[in-house]
């Protein structure tokens, strides 16, 4: 009887459940498809709305070039710079126990706390012609605001928390006694860091490298401030973009467009190849 | 290799962890630090190691001071207590590493190192694991490779935390005996760090007791047990039965045979080992002593006794026998019994 009664009870929630949870999958799909991928569509058929000669002779105009040079570069600079100054603060917070560490982690945070076109603001105000140091970089003839120096300042500033935020609980939780026993067996500090902390933290290294790469091209509101849109100059891909755009050349916009949303979608693919490779490093351990 | 501490001390923040810790350890002996958690036995043996800087004092090895020098030149060999196996490569890259990011003047060739790595991995009998990853293997299986791997660069000094801290009890026992031989076999001179008493008595051929940053005692395991030099080490080596001198206790002690000296006084108390205590059926029904109970210890019998105190609170003594003795007492639960002290130690 009690088994019954307990039966009947069991499947009327089951029921609740799959008409809760088939409503929730449709509004996630719907909201999906809606918004991320309807826009990816059309991006490329606007694209490609004036056929394929158009969008690659787009594609090859030397402005459209220089922005993508210009975004390559700037990724090529900041990337590198930040992966080094994430490892480096990610080895200081876990390794090492010193005064204002908490201000440390809470500094790394900033660049996603403050909304980019007030950080590209204030790079405007301290670097720019009537900023604080603006005089003497006047007087030294070295521009940084409407140029490219300031576009990878700004860049770098943005994209700077992504590569130590995917360190740091990894290498909390790994803890320092292999590094220890390394050293302990006579290796250097150089040889425990690429012998013994590289390979361990290898994949969540690679994570947020990718994440920061993805950024330092996709970059627009910092960029924007700071770089004066001047074309062939210091027009990145997402600022050509927006260029083109306001001037009515659509194929080029959106040419421009499919370049970034492909890089997005290899991003994405990297991104969960990385998340299932780090899953099995986990799980080995 | 003998090795010297002089005035160790350290302090993290406000807690003193080690307070002038004087300590020669002579060649060849296998050395228990045991202490409660929290003592700085641990910090000591980093410290020794140069995984931790002291803020005070010498540490020399051999007679050479190494107090300044880096932990990778120091030459000692160290086993963590949860292994620290890299958990990337092969148990015999593990072992092999020592030898490897040795400089290029000092550099096995590689079929030398090999060749040892085989050697030490049949030393610890592991050598049919040496293609394994460290996730794939057992705890105590783990911790030989450890060992292994630490013994590989010719430590002059092998330091060990916690060696056995994280094995059940049956692998315990085994790896105790195996590292006992072991040092036997390889006569290098060891410490290894223990809260437990037990593990120290049992493996180490000389144990510094260890409390507060302080040390309390060092002697061979008999010695710390026969002669505790103090109340701390009497309670925390092995049990204890303790018995405070009062004004009303004088004369009970003088009749169980607790000789009390003539110039005592009310702050000393005795220390009693459980198999210090005989007990007998009491003729006398106003005995303060009842038995309450007993439990089976294998061969010997641990038998909990009440005693009245003349403020009229029991209190617990505790006494063991053989089982074939107790048997031959023919003692229940509830009687009256008469006991009969034949050594105590007494502190004040």
């Amino acid at each position: 009887m009690s088994t019954a009664i307990s039966k009947h009870v069991h499947q009327s929630t089951l029921e609740d459940a799959n008409w809760v949870r088939w409503s929730l999958i449709t509004i996630a799909l719907g909201f999906v498809i809606l918004f991320l991928c309807v826009p990816l569509l059309l991006v490329i058929i606007q694209a490609f709305s004036k056929g394929f000669g158009a969008y690659f002779s787009a594609l090859s105009q030397p402005d459209m070039l220089s922005a993508m040079r210009l975004t390559l570069l700037t990724a090529l600079i900041t990337v590198p710079l930040n992966t080094v100054f994430g490892v480096a603060a990610a080895w200081a917070i876990t390794r090492f126990e010193f005064r204002g560490k908490d201000l440390l982690i809470t500094l790394i945070d900033l660049p996603f706390s403050v909304s980019p076109v007030i950080s590209g603001l204030i790079f405007v105000l301290v670097f720019g012609a009537q900023g604080w140091f603006g005089s003497w970089f006047v007087e030294h003839d070295i521009k940084i605001i409407f140029a490219v120096p300031g576009i990878v300042l700004a860049t770098l500033f943005i994209t700077f928390p992504f590569v130590a935020r995917q360190l740091i609980p990894l290498m909390q939780e790994m803890g320092s006694e292999e590094e220890e026993a390394a050293l302990s067996l006579g290796a250097s500090g150089w040889k425990t860091f690429f012998l013994i902390t590289l390979p361990n933290i290898k994949w969540a290294l690679l994570y947020g490298v990718l994440l920061c790469n993805a950024r330092a091209m996709g970059e627009f509101g910092a960029v924007s401030v700071v770089s004066g849109h001047i074309r062939g100059m210091t027009n990145t891909l997402p600022l050509h973009v927006e260029v083109s755009y306001n001037e009515y050349d659509t194929v080029s916009a959106f040419a421009g467009a499919s370049i970034l949303a492909a890089l997005a979608i290899v991003t994405l693919i990297l991104k969960t190849l990385l998340e299932w490779k780090q899953q099995a490093n986990r799980a080995s351990v | 290799m003998s090795i010297l501490l002089s005035n160790i001390s350290k302090n993290f923040g406000q807690f003193s962890a080690l307070h002038d810790i004087d300590l020669v350890i002579p060649e060849g002996e296998l050395v228990a630090l045991l202490g409660p958690s929290g003592c700085g036995k641990t910090t000591l043996l980093r410290i020794i190691a140069g995984l931790e800087q002291a803020d005070k004092g010498r540490i020399l090895l051999n007679g050479d001071d190494k107090t300044d020098l880096h932990v990778s030149q120091r030459g000692i060999g160290f086993v963590f207590q949860h292994y620290a196996l890299f958990r990337h490569m092969t148990v015999f890259d593990n072992v092999a590493f020592g030898m490897r990011v040795k400089d290029k003047k000092y550099r096995p060739s590689e079929t030398d190192i090999a060749k040892k790595t085989h050697a030490l991995l049949e030393l610890v009998q592991l050598d049919w694991l040496h293609d394994r990853f460290p996730d794939q293997l057992s705890g105590g299986q783990r911790q030989r490779i450890a060992l292994a791997r630490a013994l590989a660069v010719e430590p002059s000094v092998l330091l060990l935390d916690e060696p056995f801290g994280a094995l059940d009890a049956s692998v315990r026992k085994d790896l105790r005996q195996w590292l006992r031989n072991l040092h036997h076999e390889l006569n290098v001179t060891s410490i290894f760090v223990t809260h437990d008493q037990e593990e120290a008595m049992e493996v180490a051929s000389q144990v510094v007791v260890l409390n507060k940053g302080r040390i309390e005692q060092q002697g061979s395991p008999a010695e710390i047990y026969d002669h505790p030099a103090n109340v701390f080490v009497s309670k925390f080596i092995g049990q204890t039965n303790e018995f405070e001198l009062s004004h009303h206790t004088t004369d009970w002690f003088e009749h169980i045979g607790l000789q009390v000296a003539e110039e005592s006084t009310p702050d000393w108390v005795a220390h009693v080992r459980p198999h210090d205590i005989e007990i007998s059926k009491s003729t006398n029904d106003n005995s303060p002593v009842t038995l309450k109970d007993w439990q089976h210890l294998g061969a010997l019998i641990r038998i909990e006794l009440t005693k009245f105190l003349p403020n009229g609170s029991p209190k617990i003594v505790y006494a063991e026998m053989p089982n074939e003795q107790f048997k031959r007492l023919q003692l229940n639960r509830g009687d009256k019994v008469d006991l009969r002290i034949r050594h105590a130690h007494w502190f004040h």
